[in-house]
């Protein structure tokens, strides 16, 4: 499945705005991480504040901070502010439907849209955070003592 | 008994006495070691009393070609008790055993429709698995 430019953008700006709470973050710094351009993470993050997900901090160096709830904002309440998600027709025309294929086909995707929509309405701002980091310890380099070597991996056993 | 039957009365809003008679005397004294009936009692600290919450699961191997794999068959909690961790304290209980008793993969099966159970499974680091449920109206042709 496919993601709007500005869903995608507004997930990973709540995402980093969440992670830190205490410090704010400014649109610039979002933007350039993701090789987007400001103005249109401008346009997300207003988006964004309208929905109360974000308020934007006054006063010198003046970035955002969120202010949603990070265990009740699913990615799917922000995808929504964005984009409507396949939306039981997954894009077959009311033509299309109107035939025998067309109905088939219609069955099928909507039952792949229930699944995403399922899966992105349960996975909260807070489950993202720990899945991240859960990512991250797994991508962590293995510290082992100096002059050892190097356990051998699973798959590396197999074959011997 | 009645009282984990009240629990799921006010969880599922179902009557079910005679299940729960049953899953109690096949699962209650933990036959085995492969099957888990966790309960969280009463809390003097909450000023509750009775049944607060639930756990069933049990170690089942080589169904639908799985290697062995701790499966949680039901999750509850009071609703009025909800957001203080009894949830994650049973999941980690039952995971524990399982892990005790040798597996290394937890599963469960949740209705797409039920947020509140999906959400919490969800935050406690479950991901959807590699098999995919399937089922068919046996009152239609196929």
């Amino acid at each position: 499945m496919r993601l709007q430019q500005a869903s995608r953008l507004a997930i990973y700006a709540l995402l980093a705005l969440a992670a830190e709470p205490d410090r704010q973050i400014s649109a610039a710094e979002i933007a350039t991480t993701y090789g987007a351009s400001l103005n249109h993470l401008a346009k997300v993050m207003r988006d964004l504040g309208r929905a109360g997900l974000v308020e934007s901090a006054r006063g010198a160096g003046g970035g955002f901070r969120f202010s949603g709830n990070p265990k009740r904002t699913t990615l799917l309440d922000v995808i929504e502010l964005f984009e409507t998600l396949g939306g039981g027709t997954a894009g077959i025309t009311r033509r299309e439907v109107n035939t025998d294929a067309g109905l088939g086909l219609d069955v099928v995707l909507g039952e792949i849209d229930d699944i995403a929509r399922s899966t992105l309405g349960s996975i909260t701002i807070a489950t993202m955070l720990k899945l991240i980091e859960r990512q991250k310890r797994r991508r962590l380099p293995i510290i082992r003592p100096a002059g050892k070597p190097a356990a051998k991996s699973a798959r590396t056993r197999k074959r011997t | 008994m009645p009282a984990v039957v009240a629990l799921d009365i006010v969880v599922t809003g179902i009557a079910k006495a005679d299940y729960w008679r049953e899953m109690f005397e096949r699962y209650g004294a933990s036959r085995g070691g492969q099957r888990f009936f966790l309960i969280t009692d009463d809390s003097p600290a909450r000023g509750k009393a009775g049944i607060l919450g639930l756990v069933i699961g049990e170690i089942r191997a080589w169904e639908f070609g799985s290697p062995p794999c701790g499966w949680v068959f039901d999750i509850a909690v009071a609703p009025d008790l909800r957001l203080e961790g009894l949830g994650t304290a049973l999941l980690d209980a039952i995971a524990d055993r399982f892990r005790k008793a040798g597996v290394t993969k937890m599963r469960t099966m949740v209705s797409r429709d039920n947020h509140v159970l999906l959400s919490f499974l969800r935050s406690q680091g479950m991901m959807a698995g590699p098999y995919i449920q399937l089922e068919k109206d046996l009152d239609e042709d196929s």
